[in-house]
């Protein structure tokens, strides 16, 4: 395993009840990339992206088996408390979720929550944070006005400064775009590229093209499988594997 | 058309009759849903009728601010009856709103699903026992273990309090957990996704953002315990003081009328229908504040 891959798994299985949803996923996702995981719907790609920060403990009949590391560290062990894996590991919901708070508070909840209390601290990392998703010069005058009100676009935006502002390694992002008009769909693979230069980016998304346009590795997954992953490029022109060239041609899903 | 669809054709009688039965059955529940209101009405009519007059006569500002208390002497001044209302119904409010809150929270962010199928239905069981049970409780166990541990006659704004506050438990638990059982679980899921723990997320998320829902749990529990008669006069000690402590004897204006009006008449009867007029205002405040307080917050919090 090389320096540059932030996480990586091996042979990871994971079981909803007797549903055997993760079968033997080894993946290797690189630094400061986006990398994208795409497959049909059921396939597990969003189980997979909900076991790098954990989500899927709060499941109770969710079982996991094999091995997960974060920068060679296991993310199941002693020695990285799950709050801490999710604070250097973040998420972007499907739906944008903003927390019925304002503005301000949104983005200043997570700083809070790992211990940040100067107020002219959390003025700055919610300065920042909104500059980052380019929100601050819309929002700087609206900071406290319910985050509510803000249009979908913002929404995702607003939910992505306020993982920015833990200061996180990682972003999973679970079709963020998938709530959103093609035009604000653009705007925010834009803001990912952006933020590709300073955060490993892993996006599971059900459009192709949205994988080709963004991510530089692809992986395609099909019943709990990681049938292939490489070089976006690669997996879309000149697949190994005969059912991902099925799926990259449109034969099914 | 009709018969073209396959419905049997109707004669011009037969439509009549359809008309004049939905305007017979809509007429039926019209009297009921009025017959349902104008009950309030006339209560509220009558209460007023019975109760104003001599509230003018002895004067208002006087007859809530007097301590006097002698129906026979003509003096009318329910000034301990509305602190010892305040003060029962406070109390109550502090231990069966922390309580209340308390156990939705447990139920709905900490127990498996399993646990709040059994202990929901238990509570809510709460609201099925007759206030004397409660009241007769209180006398037996709880009044002398006042009077023991903490000292005074134990019959006392502390004992009231209690019991009133658990038997506001069912309506505050229940109340509170639809509030927090209506949060989007999106909301949970960001809190922890950014790190935040189980309780963290409780108090800085989920607790606000059901803020409007948990308000109208403690009017509700609060209505209960300004109104609860039985179980308060079985434990206050129903003395005509102000009362100076928690360990002190009370009266509330709803046992001051339930305690008189069996030998009250003339002008000492009206007077506790002016009685039940200054409850009926309290209770009219009261709901006024918190029912603005609870919309006020829900609508900065959807932001229209």
């Amino acid at each position: 395993m090389t320096a540059q891959h932030k996480i990586h798994s091996k042979d990871l299985n994971l079981w909803y009840g007797d549903f055997h949803a993760l079968k033997d996923v080894s993946i290797a996702v690189r630094d400061r990339m986006i990398t994208a995981i795409i497959g049909p719907s059921g396939c597990g790609k969003s189980t997979l992206l909900r076991c790098f920060n954990r989500m899927n403990d709060l499941n109770a009949a969710v079982r996991v088996q094999g091995g997960l590391f974060l920068d060679g560290q296991d993310c199941y062990g002693a020695r990285l408390p799950l709050t801490q894996l999710r604070k250097r590991v973040g998420m972007v919901f499907q739906r944008p979720n903003p927390f019925p708070l304002s503005i301000f508070d949104n983005v200043a909840y997570g700083p809070r929550v790992h211990g940040v209390t100067g107020k002219d601290r959390l003025a700055e990392i919610v300065e920042q944070s909104l500059a980052s998703t380019a929100l601050w010069d819309v929002l700087k005058d609206r900071l406290w006005e319910p985050a509510l009100d803000l249009s979908a676009e913002q929404q995702q935006r607003l939910c992505i400064s306020r993982l920015v502002a833990v200061e996180p390694e990682v972003l999973l992002m679970d079709e963020p775009c998938s709530a959103l008009d093609p035009i604000a769909t653009e705007h925010i693979e834009e803001l990912m590229r952006t933020l590709a230069e300073k955060y490993t980016i892993i996006i599971v998304t059900h459009n192709m093209q949205q994988a080709a346009r963004i991510s530089k590795e692809t992986g395609f997954m099909l019943l709990g499988e990681l049938v292939e992953f490489g070089q976006t490029e690669q997996v879309f022109t000149n697949p190994r594997d005969k059912r991902t060239e099925d799926y990259v041609t449109g034969r099914y899903g | 058309m009709r018969a073209s669809q396959g419905m049997p054709k109707r004669s011009p009688l037969g439509a009549w009759l359809d008309r004049k039965q939905d305007l017979f059955i809509s007429s039926i529940l019209l009297v009921v849903a009025l017959s349902a209101i104008s009950g309030l009405v006339v209560i509220t009519a009558f209460i007023f009728k019975e109760g104003l007059p001599i509230m003018l006569q002895v004067g208002v500002g006087k007859f809530v601010s007097s301590s006097d208390w002698y129906p026979a002497e003509g003096h009318f001044g329910i000034f301990p009856m509305i602190m010892g209302s305040l003060a029962v119904t406070a109390g109550a409010l502090v231990i069966g709103g922390v309580l209340g809150l308390g156990c939705a929270v447990v139920l709905t962010q900490f127990c498996p699903r399993w646990a709040v199928s059994i202990l929901k239905p238990s509570i809510e069981l709460l609201a099925g026992i007759p206030s004397v049970v409660y009241g007769f409780i209180g006398v037996v166990i709880l009044v002398p273990m006042i009077r023991v541990h903490l000292g005074g006659p134990g019959l006392s704004v502390l004992a009231s309090s209690i019991v009133l506050g658990i038997m506001m438990l069912p309506t505050v638990t229940s109340i509170s957990v639809d509030a927090l059982q209506a949060v989007p679980k999106a909301y949970r899921d960001g809190s922890i996704a950014l790190g935040a723990t189980h309780w963290q997320t409780t108090r800085m998320v989920i607790l606000k953002a059901s803020r409007s829902g948990l308000v109208a749990a403690m009017i509700l529990g609060m209505g209960r315990a300004v109104g609860e008669t039985m179980a308060v006069i079985m434990v206050a000690g129903n003395t005509l003081d102000v009362p100076d402590s928690i360990l002190a004897p009370v009266r509330t204006l709803t046992s001051n009328i339930a305690l008189e009006m069996g030998y009250a008449a003339g002008d000492h009867r009206k007077a506790l229908f002016a009685t039940g007029v200054v409850l009926f205002v309290i209770i009219m405040i009261l709901n006024t504040i918190a029912l603005t307080v609870s919309r006020r917050r829900s609508r900065r919090k959807s932001g229209a």
